[in-house]
């Protein structure tokens, strides 16, 4: 186990080195926009831009940039400098902006598991039932649907300031909020709307490997061991059928928490890590779109490493393979 | 050569005469709603091609057309529904629905362009990986893992971006020194170089397995080259497969890239139903129409795409259908 661990790790650290490489060529070196002129903006002239490029080293060869650039992110997790936000740190962005991606991606987690769950449990058992097909067409419909313009219907439709049954609060609430419960009712309507998508896929999901599982030899041991109906499919079924389930969420979470809510954020107007992109986008804020990219990836690596050390203490079988 | 489609032996009357194409339009055919999902397809497609004569039939002013009679005498905000404007106008005028069917193009060929080059370049990733293993299969698959730890719609954003912004008085922007121009292309290869993997993984496992099967050993006896038995003996066996993981990554593509066009990096200077969302989330709550037929729009297509998808999967694969 110790062993498969350390291999694990050696791999992670070479990965996040690589995807550093990958992202520091895709913005420097791909894009033929100058850096140094959107920093200095447009009535700039020549000088300035020049004085710019100087003071930011852009005039050295790309290794030596991106190896400067890799020492600032290990000796002191340094993403570069937000080029419109007065230089401010993109680190420091960041974690101003995490704690509100975190709550979005973890309650949207908490509701899509407690939905996908016993819906597709469900669905399995009563295989081909009116039931079934319903779950299984409602759930492709909500995949659907793209998440953005969902948001916009629910907020449409319920949101207390402009909807048309006025229920749950509604866009910018989550700035608005003061108290804990203020931020948790401003995130009952993204929480849904971000987790609609993923509950229908883990309902199908859940469901054939349920499907699949029920099928097995140990299962029909059960049931011939007196074993009731029930304690067949929670105990024994459905606990092998949830185990690939875990490697998916890890991966998803890791995901969301690495600002693939964007969509949602940007609807919502949430300031999370995602929505900051939107608008680093907006302003093509070279600077801080990398960082956050960089940020999001190191998210990604950290997270399938735990999930995968998760799995080989799971299963046994992957340590050895 | 065996058959192209996996277990497909143990259902028919006459396995040895039975054309595969044949049999998978015969299985898919039972799927009621994946016919009427394919007519819908069917048709969109000619509604893409044909989408100046169905707005001109229609009586719809051109997509780019302004018609500010159409928008609030006094305010100048738009209006609804009506006879001249069926699906009503945007901020500035423009009718949603001739607006509405110029998107699909868009959506249509970035859906199929990202889908084939996407395809293609996994399956060919895939089976160089798994034919020729060692490091072939090292680089090939250390790449994926590369790319698959970085968050793909924050990398598509990102990288559209930098391929779309120029600097303040630069021309146009782009990418590889400007080969790479801003709009449509640099939309279809964001999408295919992140959509490539999935594919890349499925078919490498099966080329593995596939490469130590008698036919492969009998051709490579005949004196078979390895392209020879890459891509006439392998790939044919693939075909189940491909089908299948294509025929998915067609309403994720077509979902993408409304994705950018709502970010504001996707497709400019014609009508995308991203683009239209995104332009209606300003005023949505006064102007339901202008967000819900775009909306719609994408909806129907994507879930058209989807229930061919599954159809499919189910037609190819044997054991979703014993039980």
């Amino acid at each position: 186990m110790l062993r498969y661990i350390a291999r694990r790790l050696l791999w992670a650290v070479a990965l996040l080195f690589i995807v550093t490489a990958v992202i520091f060529v895709i913005f420097n070196v791909l894009p033929t926009a100058d850096p140094a002129q959107l920093r200095a903006g447009r009535g700039a002239s020549v000088e300035q831009i020049e004085a710019i490029r100087e003071s930011l080293g852009l005039n050295d060869p790309i290794h030596v940039r991106f190896a400067r650039y890799v020492e600032g992110v290990v000796t002191e997790f340094d993403l570069g400098r937000s080029i419109f936000q007065n230089n401010a740190p993109v680190r420091d962005i960041i974690f101003d902006r995490l704690p509100a991606t975190i709550m979005l991606t973890v309650g949207a987690a908490i509701l899509w598991l407690a939905v996908a769950i016993p819906v597709g449990v469900i669905s399995a058992v009563r295989r081909r039932s009116l039931l079934d097909r319903t779950t299984m067409i409602t759930t492709l419909t909500l995949i659907s649907a793209p998440v953005f313009w969902l948001g916009l219907v629910a907020l449409y439709l319920f949101a207390q300031d402009v909807g048309v049954i006025k229920i749950f609060p509604g866009i910018g609430a989550y700035s608005e909020a003061d108290t804990f419960l203020g931020k948790v009712g401003a995130m009952i309507l993204p929480w849904i709307v971000l987790a609609s998508a993923t509950a229908a896929i883990y309902a199908r999901y859940i469901r054939s490997q349920m499907i699949e599982v029920m099928g097995e030899d140990y299962i029909r041991t059960a049931r011939a061991k007196g074993a009731p109906e029930g304690v067949v499919v929670r105990r024994h079924g459905l606990r092998s059928a949830l185990t690939p389930v875990v490697t998916l969420l890890g991966v998803d979470i890791g995901t969301l928490l690495a600002g693939n809510a964007i969509l949602t954020e940007t609807v919502f107007n949430i300031p999370g890590v995602g929505g900051e992109l939107a608008s680093a986008i907006g302003q093509s804020d070279y600077e801080l779109i990398q960082g956050i990219v960089l940020f999001g990836a190191f998210f990604i690596v950290i997270f399938s490493l735990i999930v995968d050390v998760l799995y080989a203490y799971l299963d046994p079988r992957v340590r050895y393979s | 050569m065996p058959t192209s489609i996996p277990g497909s032996g143990d259902l028919v009357a006459e396995p040895q005469e039975q054309n595969p194409w044949r049999l998978l339009w015969q299985r898919f055919r039972e799927d009621r709603l994946a016919l009427i999902a394919l007519g819908f397809v069917v048709f969109l497609i000619l509604i893409a091609i044909a989408a100046p004569v169905v707005v001109d039939l229609a009586g719809a002013p051109g997509p780019e057309e302004r018609d500010t009679a159409a928008l609030d005498p006094i305010f100048a905000t738009p209006t609804g529904p009506s006879a001249d404007h069926w699906f009503g106008v945007d901020q500035i005028g423009r009718d949603v629905f001739s607006r509405v069917i110029y998107g699909a193009r868009v959506s249509l060929i970035v859906a199929f362009a990202a889908t084939l080059i996407a395809a293609v370049a996994g399956v060919v990733a895939g089976l160089l990986a798994g034919y020729f293993r060692g490091w072939t299969d090292t680089l090939i698959s250390r790449s994926v893992d590369v790319l698959l730890a970085i968050p793909y719609l924050l990398l598509a954003t990102g990288l559209a971006a930098a391929c779309t912004v120029a600097g303040a008085g630069q021309e146009g922007g782009g990418c590889f020194g400007g080969l790479l121009k801003p709009g449509l292309g640099v939309v279809i290869f964001v999408i295919a170089f992140t959509s490539w993997t999935y594919m890349a993984r499925i078919v490498r496992g099966q080329t593995l397995s596939l490469r130590e099967k008698e036919f492969v050993e009998a051709a490579r006896s005949l004196g078979a080259s390895d392209t020879r038995i890459i891509f006439r003996e392998i790939l044919p066996n693939l075909a189940a497969p491909i089908i299948v993981y294509s025929s998915i990554l067609i309403p994720q593509v077509i979902l993408y890239e409304a994705a950018l066009s709502f970010l504001g990096v996707g497709v400019t200077g014609q009508p995308s139903w991203g683009q239209m969302i995104d332009e209606a989330s300003a005023n949505f709550q006064d102007q339901w129409w202008y967000m819900t037929f775009p909306g719609l729009a994408l909806v129907l297509t994507v879930l058209a795409f989807n229930l061919i998808g599954d159809a499919l999967q189910d037609a190819l694969n044997p054991r979703t259908r014993k039980s």
